[in-house]
């Protein structure tokens, strides 16, 4: 018997005893670098990030004040929330969803058309235009509502008010961030207006790659219009790109809790006219130390995004196949 | 004539986007950049507003009509800035310093622990990629914001309050990064890594000569964005630190501009503030710029 015999029969021996399960730690070994390699990351997401959801999940069905340890009480939370809670089913709900509806596919839309026409530049002033539209998604958060308290001031000093009195559109100044009506108009004005960004760039990048071959000849094939042309082959083709750029649009809108506050500089918002779901994960969570209560709402909150984004994989995902 | 000019420009800007589609400008995209300047200077007009204010003389901050130019410049208001909290005990200076600790070394941890991560799930098909692969699609969409409690938990429960840990950790697992770090190595190709592992190289030389070199767009790229988020966060602040002096400057800034929206006073210094929060982002970005364009004209030839 050779030397590669034997070594051959011992391997095969060796499966047989070890069976399926020893094959698959013999492959997992054989990739130990890979492991290794993606430790850290996975490390930090199970801290971070799959932790907390589980953790969420499972406070939620508790009654926890931060201190004493978290007493189960089943479905209560849930109970209270759906039936009870008004400031959550008259304001933090209804403003989410239309905060939500607005910023979410406006901004898309409004993304991907600007996205479009700067495609359409010649590429040495392209990248100004890139620049000059990204640049107030770059201003986010705090500087985001310094720079238009001011703006949208509620005396004649206010840029917003000025402007309009001047063109006598208004007879008096209005109150853009402390008057209920108002407020929920200014939250998604100043959103929209900061909503240019990553997909934006995605959105751009992927218009930008599409071939110019397959435009050429889409032109050979009948495509008469501009217009047919960005239907039959532009937004196939960057459906990648339109995928992710929806993902990230979902999150930028649903994240979004703090701007009214500090728009207002009131928390809560006034009479809680913009009051989010994140506001009121915030309210219980932080000042009234009902954690296992804020779980909850951070539960369905959590349950909402996940049903935007399988509509959004529904858009762009199944017509890949195509 | 026309046909030479692209070679031309070709040298001058090795850093082009794309090549020229036409050497002219078309009648449309004259229109089309006509109108676009104004929507973006639309869009610019208050960032515009928030550089001339922060450099507004105090008599010039509430005339009426209100003037968004600045007629004398000065740089009071910066001053005003770091006067304001001399008598407290934490100084704004402290404040930015956190701030720019934390966003260096937090970009910098995203982008090395997303770029190992992006590495095998790309590259090596190792049991449990795809699946992980899955994880972090779905984890795109996770919003940190929804889940302050659970990570105030976590964070508390691993001792790290009011440390910088709690401000750099939880940024660290960014699943956005891992994904678009990972669609662009994609596009590695397979046979210049065989190529080198066959020339002896090892798997880590693999990643740090080969890989990382061709995927600097998608590092840049990560690196402007998170820095973006990291800069201008204040979840951290808010929910891991009770000490003042651990705090960042985003969160300076919001208590200096608690009731802004019915006060008058220290309107310069928050402009102010508002220039030192965006400026760096700006920076960044510019700086990152041209290396994103370079990548992406380099996936854009495959």
């Amino acid at each position: 018997m050779s030397a590669i015999d034997y070594k051959t029969q011992t391997i095969k021996g060796s499966l047989r005893t070890k069976g399926r399960f020893g094959l698959f730690i013999q492959e997992v070994w054989k990739y130990r670098l890979s492991y290794l390699f993606i430790a850290p990351f996975l490390i930090a997401f199970s801290i971070f990030i799959l932790v907390p959801v589980l953790a969420a999940i499972g406070l939620s069905f508790t009654f926890f004040n931060g201190m004493e340890t978290p007493r189960w009480i089943g479905w209560a939370n849930y109970e209270y929330l759906l039936s009870s809670d008004s400031i959550f089913l008259q304001y933090a709900l209804p403003n989410t969803i239309k905060f939500a509806v607005i910023v979410g596919p406006g901004g898309y839309i409004a993304s991907f058309i600007l996205a479009w026409l700067i495609a359409q530049i010649p590429d040495k002033a392209r990248l100004w235009y890139v620049l000059a539209f990204y640049a107030p998604s770059l201003a986010g958060g705090v500087a985001m509502s310094i720079i238009w308290i001011p703006m949208l001031s509620g005396d004649r000093i206010g840029y917003l008010n000025s402007f309009l009195l001047g063109l006598n559109f208004i007879d008096e100044p209005k109150l853009w961030v402390l008057d209920k009506d108002l407020i929920m108009g200014s939250m998604i004005a100043v959103t929209l207006w900061s909503s240019m960004g990553i997909g934006f760039l995605a959105m751009l990048a992927g218009i930008l790659n599409v071939d110019k071959q397959l435009i050429e000849a889409g032109r050979l094939d009948g495509i008469r219009s501009r217009l047919q042309e960005v239907w039959h082959i532009t937004i196939p083709v960057m459906k990648p790109q339109m995928l992710f750029a929806a993902v990230m649009a979902i999150v930028g809108a649903f994240k979004a809790g703090n701007i009214g506050v500090q728009l207002s500089g009131q928390n809560p918002t006034p009479q809680y006219a913009g009051n989010l779901l994140v506001n009121h994960v915030e309210d219980y969570g932080l000042i009234r130390f009902e954690m296992g209560y804020a779980s909850a709402v951070s539960v369905v909150l959590l349950i909402i995004i996940f049903f935007a984004n399988r509509l959004s994989w529904k858009l762009f995902g199944t017509k890949g196949d195509e | 004539m026309a046909a030479a000019e692209p070679v031309k420009e070709q040298k001058k800007w090795p850093l082009r986007w794309k090549k020229p589609q036409f050497v002219r400008w078309e009648r449309a995209q004259i229109w089309l950049a006509f109108w676009l300047f104004f929507l973006g200077i639309f869009m610019l007009l208050p960032l515009i507003y928030i550089f001339n204010h922060a450099l507004k003389p105090y008599s010039e901050l509430f005339i009426f009509p209100p003037n968004i130019f600045v007629i004398n410049p000065t740089l009071s208001n910066f001053s005003e800035l770091f006067v304001v909290t001399r008598d407290s005990l934490v100084p704004a200076s402290r404040y930015l310093f956190n701030s720019v600790t934390i966003a260096i070394f937090a970009t910098a941890s995203v982008v090395i622990v997303s770029a190992l991560c992006a590495y095998p799930l790309s590259k090596h098909k190792f049991p449990g990629a795809n699946a992980l692969f899955m994880v972090i699609i779905v984890s795109l969409m996770f919003v940190p914001e929804t889940m302050q409690i659970p990570r105030y938990v976590v964070v508390s429960s691993l001792g790290i309050m009011n440390t910088y840990w709690a401000h750099i950790l939880p940024h660290v697992a960014a699943p956005v990064s891992v994904f678009l770090m990972k669609q662009f190595m994609d596009q590695v190709p397979n046979e210049l890594l065989e190529a080198a592992k066959i020339d002896g190289a090892r798997e880590f030389t693999v990643f740090l000569r080969i890989v990382m070199p061709i995927c600097m767009p998608a590092v840049a790229t990560t690196a402007i964005l998170q820095f973006q988020g990291i800069w201008g966060s204040i979840e951290t602040s808010v929910l891991f630190m009770t000490d003042d002096a651990m705090k960042t400057f985003p969160y300076f800034l919001q208590t200096l501009t608690q009731n802004l929206a019915n006060s008058v006073a220290r309107q310069g210094a928050a402009a102010a503030a508002g220039l030192v929060m965006f400026l760096p982002v700006l920076f960044v970005f510019l700086v990152f710029q041209r290396k994103v364009i370079a990548t992406m004209a380099h996936s854009g030839i495959k």
